[in-house]
C-alpha cells in the first residue's frame, strides 16, 4: 500500500499499461500527471514515447495519429484543455480510436478558476467517448487500467475519459493497494486492430462523407456504445478476478424501499453516503445512487435502483444554462419516463467553480429533498450564497 | 507504374496540387506514410467509400497535420521498439491556409520537437476550397474574394507571408522550394529532405486554375513562368546555407507572369500603376535577398 494523489495515481497506471505513446499539456491542476511520466522517462521507468506538444489541440491530434499506428495511446487535461481539444474529441471518436485520456475536472472560463466543476466534461458529453466518474484514487487507479481493456475491445473501439474532480482527487494523498504488473499486462494484452496506418495494407482514414453515408457512421458509434455497457460489466468481472476490487456502472447504497434517494456522481458520492449513514443511524431512511459509468448510460440499472424510491433527487456539479435542469437530471428523467415511471424527479446544483460540499451540506440536501414542492419544477443552486 | 495518387479523383482539371503530390511521392519510397490537412486535395481524394491514395493517409482536421505526423513518428518507434511495426517516412501535405495560417502552431511546435517528417505545403496562394479567399499566402495585389478589387482597394494590401524563414528560424536541417516545372529539381530536393534526420520542409507553387483565373492547360506555364520572372525562386536551406538551385540570370518582365493571370489583371489599369511598381520591386528585393543570404550563409556555416 501507497500514499498517492489522483494524478500520481494515473501516471502510475499509464506506466503499467505498457502505454506506447502519451502526448500531453500542462495545465492545472493535471499538470502532476506530465510532470509524473517525464520523470519515468528520465529515470527509465517509462519507456513509450512522450511527446511534449505545444498545445492540448495538437496533444490530441499527435494521440490521433499515434493511435492510428496500432500503438496503445494516453493523454490527460483538464478544463480550457479540453475544451480546446473539443473539435479533436470528434475526430478521436469518429475513426475509432480507443485513445483514453484522465480529465481532472475543472470548472471553465471566464471568470478562470482553477477548482473542480463537472462543467469540462459534460461539455463534450455527446463526443463519442465513453466517460467514468472516480470517486476516490484508487478507484481513480483502477479505473485508468480498465479503461484500455474496454477501449480497445474490438466490439467497442472508443476513446474513453477517466474523469475526477481536480484538486480534491488530483491532489488528494490517499491510501492505494497498487498492483503488480504482470496481472494486468494479461489483463490488458496488446492492442489488436488490423485498421492501422500499415504499407503492406494501405487503409485511408479520415475520409469525406456526405449526407448518403455520414449517418451510418455515426449509427456504429452508437452500437458501439451499446456494446460498451455489456463490455464494461465483463472489463469489470476480470479485473475483479485478480484485483479483487469492483465498482459497478452504478453504486447503491441503501436505494431500495428508501424514502428518499439522491443521484450523484464524483467526489461528491461518498461525502453523501458519509451524510446518509448518520441520517439513517438517527432512524431516517435515505440512499445513495453513485453513477460511476456515465457515457454510456446505464439505463436499465438506473431505473431498476430508483424504482422503489419514494422520492428522487439529481445532484449536478454543473449548469446546463437555459435548460430545465442539469445533464445527470435531465437523464434520469428521461430513464424514469421512458421505462414508465412517473416518478418526480428534483433537480440540485450543486459545487459549481470548486464551492466546497461537506457531510453537513450532505444532510442539508437530504433536507431539501423531503419536498419536492419547493423546487418548484426549476434546478435548486444548492450554495449559492446570499 | 505505382501512382501513390490514382486518376479518377475529383481535383479540377489542370490542379497544380495533383501535380506536387505525384512528384514528391514518385521521389520518396513506396512505404511513404502521408497525412494530410483539411483543403482542397483532402476532400477531393478521399470521398467515401472511394480513396484515390495507394499510401497509407491519415486526414483529420485542418490545423493540426504535423502534430498528427507527430504521434504518427512515435507511434513507430514505440512499435519498433517491441518488434511490431518498423518506421516508416512520413510526408504531411497542407495547403497554404493549413500552413500559413491555421496550422503554424502545430507546425511550429512540431518541428521545433525535432519531429521526423517532411512536410509539403502546397501553395495555392488562397483558400481555394473554400472558394478563393485570401491567406498569409496570397501576395500582395491579388484579388480573392475577400480581397476585392474596387475603387477603394485593389486586391490585397498585405505582403505574403514569408513562410520559409519562419520554418528556417527553427532551425530545421532543410527547407526548400520547388516548382512542379522544375520536376528533377523538385524530385532531389525531396530525396535530399528525407534523408535528413529531424523535420524537413517544401514550399512547393500550386497554380490554381480557378483562383488565379487562367487557362487550365497552362498551370505548368504558369509555375515555370513564375520561377523564369523570379516571381518564385527556387532554393534551398541545407543546415543554414541558403543556395538558390535554380538562379535566374536573365529574367523575364514580372509583368509576364502577372498578365497570365485573370486575378491580377487590375494591377494594369492606370490608377495601380504604383501597386505594380511595389509588386515588381518586392520581386527584385527578395531575389537580391536571397543571393545575398546565400553569400552570408554559405561564409558563416559553409565547409
Amino acid at each position: 500500500m501507497v500514499a498517492l494523489q489522483g494524478d500520481e495515481a494515473v501516471a502510475e497506471a499509464v506506466r503499467q499499461c505498457d502505454v506506447d505513446v502519451v502526448a500531453a499539456y500542462p495545465i492545472t491542476p493535471q499538470t502532476i500527471i506530465v510532470e509524473k511520466l517525464a520523470e519515468f522517462v528520465a529515470t527509465g521507468r517509462f519507456s513509450g514515447e512522450f511527446i511534449t506538444v505545444e498545445s492540448e489541440h495538437s496533444a490530441l491530434s499527435a494521440c490521433l495519429g499515434a493511435s492510428a499506428t496500432g500503438a496503445r495511446v494516453f493523454t490527460a487535461t483538464s478544463s480550457q484543455g479540453l475544451a480546446y481539444m473539443h473539435e479533436m474529441l470528434y475526430n478521436v471518436s469518429g475513426m475509432r480510436l480507443p485513445i483514453v485520456m484522465a480529465v481532472a475536472n475543472r470548472a471553465l472560463s471566464a471568470p478562470l478558476v482553477l477548482n473542480a466543476d463537472h462543467s469540462d466534461m459534460m461539455g463534450s458529453r455527446d463526443s463519442g467517448w465513453i466517460q467514468v466518474y472516480a470517486e476516490n484514487v484508487e478507484e481513480i487507479y483502477d479505473r485508468t487500467i480498465q479503461l484500455f481493456r474496454l477501449s480497445e475491445d474490438p466490439r467497442v473501439m472508443l476513446p474513453s475519459a477517466i474523469n475526477f474532480e481536480g484538486f480534491i482527487l488530483s491532489h488528494d494523498k490517499e491510501r492505494v493497494r497498487l498492483l503488480e504488473d504482470g496481472p494486468i499486462r494479461r489483463f490488458l494484452r496488446r492492442p489488436t486492430t488490423k485498421h492501422r496506418l500499415d504499407p503492406k495494407e494501405p487503409f485511408t482514414f479520415g475520409a469525406i462523407a456526405t449526407p448518403d453515408t455520414y449517418y451510418e457512421f455515426r449509427m456504429q458509434q452508437a452500437e458501439a456504445m451499446r456494446n460498451a455497457l455489456a463490455v464494461f460489466e465483463e472489463t469489470e468481472r476480470e479485473f475483479e478476478a485478480f484485483s479483487g476490487r469492483r465498482y459497478g456502472a452504478v453504486d447503491a447504497y441503501n436505494t431500495e424501499g428508501a424514502d428518499r434517494v439522491v443521484v450523484v456522481n464524483g467526489c461528491t458520492a461518498g461525502t453523501m453516503r458519509v451524510a446518509a449513514r448518520a441520517m439513517n443511524a438517527g432512524g431516517e431512511n435515505v440512499g445513495v445512487l453513485a453513477i460511476k459509468l456515465y457515457r454510456p448510460f446505464p439505463t436499465e440499472e438506473v431505473v431498476s435502483r430508483l424504482r422503489q424510491a419514494k422520492s428522487v433527487m439529481t445532484m449536478d456539479r454543473s449548469i446546463s444554462l437555459g435548460a430545465p435542469s442539469g445533464p445527470i437530471a435531465e437523464d434520469v428523467k428521461s430513464a424514469l419516463k421512458g421505462a414508465g415511471i412517473n416518478q418526480p424527479v428534483m433537480s440540485l446544483v450543486y459545487g459549481i467553480g470548486g464551492r466546497d460540499v461537506t457531510v453537513e451540506d450532505g444532510k442539508k440536501i437530504f433536507g431539501l429533498a423531503k419536498d419536492e414542492t419547493s423546487f418548484g419544477g426549476a434546478s435548486v443552486m444548492y450554495g449559492v450564497k446570499g | 507504374m505505382d501512382e501513390p495518387l490514382s486518376p479518377g479523383h475529383r481535383l479540377c482539371p489542370g490542379c497544380g496540387a495533383s501535380l506536387v503530390v505525384r512528384q514528391v511521392l514518385l521521389a520518396a519510397p513506396k512505404d511513404t506514410i502521408v497525412a494530410n490537412a483539411t483543403g482542397c486535395l483532402e476532400v477531393s481524394t478521399a470521398l467515401y467509400p472511394y480513396s484515390a491514395w495507394n499510401r497509407p493517409w491519415i486526414h483529420s482536421a485542418f490545423e493540426n497535420a504535423p502534430a498528427v505526423a507527430s504521434g504518427i513518428e512515435a507511434g513507430f518507434k514505440a512499435l519498433t521498439k517491441r518488434g511490431e511495426a518498423e518506421e516508416h517516412p512520413i510526408v504531411v501535405f497542407g495547403g497554404d491556409g493549413g500552413t500559413y495560417d491555421i496550422g503554424i502552431q502545430a507546425l511550429s511546435g512540431a518541428i521545433e520537437r525535432g519531429q521526423k517528417f517532411l512536410y509539403v505545403c502546397y501553395d495555392n496562394e488562397a483558400y481555394m476550397n473554400t472558394g478563393i479567399q485570401r491567406s498569409g499566402g496570397t501576395p500582395r495585389g491579388a484579388w480573392t474574394t475577400t480581397t476585392q478589387v474596387g475603387s477603394a482597394q485593389a486586391g490585397k494590401t498585405e505582403a505574403k507571408k514569408d513562410i520559409m524563414s519562419i520554418v528556417v528560424a527553427h532551425h530545421v536541417p532543410y527547407a526548400a522550394t520547388a516548382s512542379i516545372s522544375h520536376w528533377r529539381d523538385l524530385m532531389n530536393k525531396v530525396r535530399k529532405a528525407l534523408s535528413k534526420n529531424g523535420p524537413t520542409f517544401m514550399q512547393v507553387m500550386a497554380p490554381c486554375t480557378r483562383g488565379w483565373r487562367f487557362d487550365s492547360a497552362k498551370t505548368v506555364k504558369m509555375s515555370k513562368l513564375a520561377v523564369e520572372t523570379r516571381f518564385f525562386p527556387l532554393y534551398e536551406v541545407e543546415d543554414g546555407v541558403y543556395k538558390i538551385t535554380i538562379p535566374v540570370t536573365s529574367p523575364k518582365p514580372v509583368e509576364e507572369y502577372l498578365k497570365a493571370q485573370g486575378r491580377y489583371s487590375h494591377l494594369f489599369l492606370q490608377q495601380n500603376a504604383t501597386e505594380l511598381e511595389i509588386v515588381k520591386k518586392g520581386v527584385e528585393d527578395n531575389y537580391k535577398r536571397l543571393e545575398r543570404l546565400s553569400q552570408l550563409t554559405s561564409q558563416i556555416y559553409g565547409p
